[in-house]
């Protein structure tokens, strides 16, 4: 299953959990799932419209979704998701 | 200086929410940046020109707008550089009046990035931290690695480890821990924020990012104070992340709200290198979608950052105030700063060549007319960045320590006085 790496502020509604797998075989599924088991992560993610929120970087393994196909993004069991948010410059 | 600390709580841009002065960046439930928030009706009552004035010139003369809890503890010399009036480059570009806010020459470590730690390390040291960081494209990385050396505390720097060799150096020098990662900014800035999670350290732009950004306000402070108390008509800036744009706007909508200017119509325009441009080209399209540059390509490594944080900010103070965003390739970006070299006498990194390249662009069409008057900053120094012009301004004529040879060389250039 791929495994997602949960950033530190959102583990408080992960259990403190820093990686989580899921079943899904998308990016949106994989949100849609993280948010039944997690109650208000998918919220944290996603805007109200349901796109990746503005200051939100989803990569799988080293590849920004933006460059793949966003929420349709697909997944691999080996797959590794991370969730990061954006920060500033140097 | 005043004791009091007018600087009240961490609120988040996006949805407003108010976080305490901690070490924390993000809006838990957005995600949006969290940014500093002071009680400006308290400040309005202390903070006059005259207060400023009779401060020393450093950056924390406008102690009141940045937020720590006591007084400064590092880099308390940093700030209050020139603002250079520019005939010549004035004349080169055909405009009216042009102004040089000159940051190469910051103290210590010759980039506008001292501002930004020394707000960053005066706030981690009040938070008990020991270990200092942050991920950079080479200034950031200079001025944690001195200003942490001096202040005792431990640090770490995390590079792109293909770095020009000044910026490398400039790190090394001051006995830190340099950290040179295999990929572009993007990935060095990716790994850092991962790291701050774990290790607990004070990550200047990441986990101390809110005090960190607010440092760069007084890059605008001083404009506004070196003109005489006003603005400047127009401001061009780079951009990397976006963020020095975004809080030199801040800067001069806090001086108007708190009366320390006149009101009066003020225009902020952004410079990228056209090898990586996601802001500029964002806001050329008419959007503020930044779409990320996966590979940057240009030799203005200081400004490769293909995600940048600030961006959508950046578009909408661009916006908001009738600016323009220009972006121009690596050969516009050296005769830029042979521009700038020649006609102000101001050696300034790739970065400095951006802004003076772009600004010509925006003078010849017409965003920034020609009977105006602008403000450039120029925010490091070109000894940094030698690499950008090594065999572009030519060579020394070498001869012999001999009359006969310097009078043969010279001959057809010079005459003898009489």
């Amino acid at each position: 299953m791929p495994t997602i790496r949960i950033p530190t502020p959102l583990r408080k509604l992960t259990n403190n959990e820093e990686v989580v797998t899921s079943t899904g075989t998308t990016i949106g599924a994989v949100l849609e799932e993280l948010n039944t088991t997690y109650p208000g992560l998918g919220e944290r993610i996603l805007d109200e419209q349901g796109a990746i929120r503005r200051f939100v970087n989803i990569f799988v393994n080293d590849e920004d979704v933006r460059f793949l196909q966003e929420k349709e993004t697909p997944l691999k069991e080996s797959d590794e998701v991370s969730i990061v948010p954006a920060i500033a410059g140097g | 200086m005043s004791k009091k600390t007018y600087f009240s709580n961490l609120k988040c841009r996006e949805c407003g929410r108010l976080y305490e002065k901690e070490a924390i960046h993000i809006c838990e439930f957005d995600f949006g940046p969290l940014e500093a928030a002071y009680e400006y009706e308290a400040i309005r009552e202390v903070l006059t020109r005259e207060l400023i004035e009779s401060r020393p010139q450093t950056m924390w003369r406008y102690r009141e707008l940045l937020p720590i809890d006591g007084e400064p503890t590092v880099g308390t010399q940093v700030g209050f550089t020139p603002l250079v009036k520019a005939d010549r480059l004035a004349k080169a570009l055909g405009i009216r009046e042009l102004w040089i806010k000159n940051d190469t020459v910051n103290y210590p470590t010759l980039s506008f990035k001292d501002r930004v730690v020394s707000v960053a390390l005066s706030r981690a040291k009040e938070l008990g931290f020991e270990v200092v960081a942050c991920a950079s494209t080479g200034n950031l990385a200079n001025s944690v690695a001195a200003n942490a050396a001096n202040a005792g505390l431990k640090s770490y720097v995390l590079i792109p480890s293909n770095l020009e060799q000044g910026k490398v150096l400039g790190s090394l020098v001051y006995g830190t821990n340099v950290i040179g990662i295999k990929g572009p900014y993007d990935q060095v800035n990716r790994l850092c924020s991962e790291i701050a999670g774990k290790y607990g350290w004070g990550f200047v732009n990441v986990n101390l990012r809110p005090y960190y950004a607010e440092g760069s306000k007084t890059m605008g402070f001083e404009i506004a104070e070196q003109l005489g108390w006003r603005l400047p008509r127009h401001t061009v800036a780079c951009m990397a992340s976006g963020s020095l744009l975004t809080k030199i706007h801040k800067a001069y909508k806090e001086f108007i709200n708190l009366g320390l200017v006149e009101k009066s119509e003020f225009t902020i325009h952004g410079a990228q290198a056209s090898g990586c441009s996601p802001i500029s080209a964002a806001f050329k399209r008419g959007t503020d979608m930044v779409k990320p540059v996966q590979d940057p390509q240009t030799i203005v490594k200081s400004l490769a950052i293909g995600t940048p944080a600030d961006g959508y900010y950046a578009i909408h103070s661009m916006r908001e105030t009738g600016g323009s965003a220009e972006d121009c390739t690596d050969d516009e970006v050296v005769e830029g700063i042979k521009l700038l070299a020649e006609t102000t006498g101001i050696f300034a990194e790739t970065a400095g060549g951006v802004t003076v390249a772009c600004t010509r662009k925006l003078i010849e069409t017409g965003k920034i007319p020609r009977d105006e008057s602008a403000v450039l900053c120029i925010t490091g120094h070109g000894l940094k960045t030698q690499e950008a012009i090594i065999g572009k301004v030519g060579e020394p004529r070498v001869i012999g320590a001999s009359l006969r040879e310097f009078e043969a060389l010279v001959a057809d250039e010079v005459t003898l006085k009489s």
